[in-house]
């Protein structure tokens, strides 16, 4: 029995724009039911990586398939697949209904039958009437969504679904994305809000300059980060040596009057009778939990290379301080 | 946005279309959007305005023998079917090429400008049906506005002047109903000239994306090769510019018929438009659709 192609498998992706390389040999794979979050910061080359898959612009090198088609190639290769690239567009002049019912006629099969249940899904029912050149930003991402519902797809890929949303709105969307998931929907959601990856998504590739510094689950990133702890004495200058001296323990680093390093418990155990032997009283020795944020911008900010980090790796603990 | 309504039976399991959309959708749902657009109503209200402007204009200045220096321009107060083709000498210079170009050269640009080709590219249609849905959709306006504007001047013309009889080119005078006749054979051979302006409209709109350029392009191009037929010394290539060819229908109105100019509007207008639109194709069908 031969294995059903997973929805996204990209691999050595490149788009180059003259001098300027938007995408850097991206590989990804999402598996069916994953909700992926692909992060970066702007001009990652998040979006035209999603141009790509959804085969409105042309790869320079690599391949895309999306349950194993080609995008490139003909309309069928999105055939259950749905989505939108930056803010959704639509027709100003035409009502919101009128714009499902054409993008619907353009879906074929049934799509048309699902107008009322996308409406509906999304709240937007009240509105349907009226023309979308009067929605607000947030209408036209829900408006979005239901455009994407009619397809009735499998894989859903969604830009920055909740940017430009009210707090309340970005609630809702994400509790509309996670039911959808719940649904059965593959899902890649591209973003810059952490807190909505960390609460929606199981899996992320986070990209710098174009090319993915990390891939994997969530948990896996925050445990290769290993435990940073946090440090305050009675002489800190002191015990910034005895830190790093001390095996085990990685490099001392300020923070807000206190100093932090990564280490394991044993190596911290250490650390506290070296201190207490050296004269120096300790106030505060604790763990500190590290952020998606905190993995987030090590691994995207800093000098040019982007390190290949991944979870374990020390590049990765040392950078989250 | 708080619940997921509950999804309708008959979804398909596999990610499939079964009963995919064809260049018939793209048609008419080109023509729904052509009703919304302000564009639309402006390029037909001059197709039904310029007719009137005439008849006021006769009215309030009837025309003496001292202004027929043009073809038919003596019966106009004569035969009200002399209007609909003194109109069409007229409308060669920049009217009709520029009422086919509001929507001609704006079917692509406006989509690239609105950011909406994006949506309607991530949806189960090829993009040469929806270039062929757009494309026939500008030939179809085009056509609506020639057909419009010959009616509307057949009906204020002999309003005006009456349905009377008509002297041909060849001096001949031909029945009223024959001339009505021939009056509508001569707005269907026209389109052929217009038609090749329809494929450089798109062009333009297809190869600028930016709707205002696209339209006045058009223009200006039509204008241009009207300009090359009116330079001193190249009377050799009028035979064979575009401007030219609007004047075949006047075959029609010469006994026996002249088939000649309307045969060579045909080639002549073919290698004008083909490539223009298979250029217009091509770039369609390769470009990245990145903005918006």
């Amino acid at each position: 029995m031969t294995v059903p192609p997973p929805p996204i498998e990209v691999r050595g992706l490149v788009k180059r724009y003259g001098e300027l390389t938007a995408v850097d040999g991206v590989d990804l794979t999402v598996e069916s039911g994953d909700v992926y979050g692909y992060l970066g910061p702007n001009g990652a080359g998040k979006t035209t990586s999603l141009r790509m898959m959804l085969g409105l612009i042309r790869p320079t090198a690599g391949t895309v398939r999306l349950f194993g088609r080609d995008p490139n190639a003909n309309a069928a290769a999105l055939d259950g697949v749905a989505g939108f690239v930056e803010a959704p567009t639509f027709y100003p002049y035409m009502s919101a209904r009128r714009n499902l019912e054409m993008l619907a006629a353009f879906d074929g099969d049934d799509a048309s039958e699902r107008i009322g249940w996308a409406l509906d899904t999304v709240e937007l029912t009240g509105r349907a009437a009226d023309r979308v050149g009067g929605f607000s930003h947030g209408m036209r991402q829900r408006l979005g969504i239901a455009a994407a519902l009619l397809r009735s797809p499998k894989l859903l890929l969604l830009d920055e679904p909740a940017t430009g949303l009210d707090p309340a709105g970005m609630r809702d969307m994400r509790l509309l994305i996670r039911r959808l998931a719940d649904d059965g929907m593959t899902v890649l959601l591209s973003s810059h809000l952490l807190a909505e990856v960390e609460e929606l998504c199981d899996r992320v590739a986070i990209l710098r300059s174009g090319r993915i510094v990390y891939e994997g689950t969530i948990a896996a990133l925050a445990r290769g980060a290993g435990t940073v702890y946090r440090l305050a004495s009675t002489d800190d200058e002191r015990a910034r040596a005895i830190c790093t001296a001390q095996p085990g323990i990685g490099e001392p680093k300020d923070a807000h009057g206190r100093i932090t390093f990564v280490g394991d418990e044993a190596a911290v155990a250490e650390l506290s009778r070296s201190l207490v032997e050296a004269g120096v009283l300790i106030h505060e020795l604790a763990p500190q939990s590290v952020t998606l944020e905190d993995l987030f911008f090590s691994l995207t900010e800093g000098d040019g290379a982007a390190p290949a980090a991944g979870p374990g790796s020390p590049a990765t603990a040392q950078a989250a301080l | 946005m708080s619940t997921v309504a509950q999804r309708p039976e008959g979804a398909p399991a596999l990610p499939t279309v079964s009963r995919r959309p064809g260049i018939w959708d793209v048609y008419r749902w080109e023509l729904v959007k052509l009703r919304y657009q302000k564009r639309t109503y402006l390029g037909l209200g001059g197709a039904v305005l310029v007719p009137l402007l005439f008849v006021v204009a006769i009215q309030v200045q009837p025309m003496t023998h001292h202004h027929n220096d043009f073809a038919f321009s003596g019966y106009l107060t004569r035969s009200g079917l002399a209007m609909p083709l003194v109109i069409l000498l007229f409308g060669a210079v920049w009217m009709f090429p520029l009422i086919v170009a509001l929507v001609a050269g704006d079917i692509f640009a406006s989509e690239d400008q609105n950011g909406t080709l994006k949506t309607v590219l991530t949806r189960s249609l090829e993009r040469h049906q929806i270039f062929a849905g757009k494309a026939l959709v500008a030939a179809t306006y085009a056509t609506v506005a020639i057909l419009l504007d010959g009616t509307v001047a057949v009906v204020a013309g002999c309003l005006q002047s009456g349905f009377n009889s008509l002297q041909s080119l060849s001096g001949t005078i031909v029945s009223a109903p024959k001339a009505l006749e021939l009056v509508y054979v001569s707005l269907i051979v026209y389109l052929v000239p217009i038609a090749a302006i329809v494929c450089i409209g798109l062009l333009l709109s297809t190869l600028t994306r930016n709707s205002a350029a696209a339209v006045v392009g058009t223009l200006m191009i039509s204008l241009l090769i009207q300009l090359l037929g009116v330079l001193p010394g190249l009377s050799g290539i009028q035979p064979y510019l575009l401007s030219t060819q609007f004047n075949a229908w006047q075959g029609f109105l010469r006994t026996p018929t002249d088939w000649a100019p309307i045969i060579q509007a045909l080639w002549v207008c073919a290698l004008y438009g083909v490539p223009a639109l298979v250029a217009a194709l091509l770039i369609f069908l390769r470009r990245d659709v990145a903005g918006g």
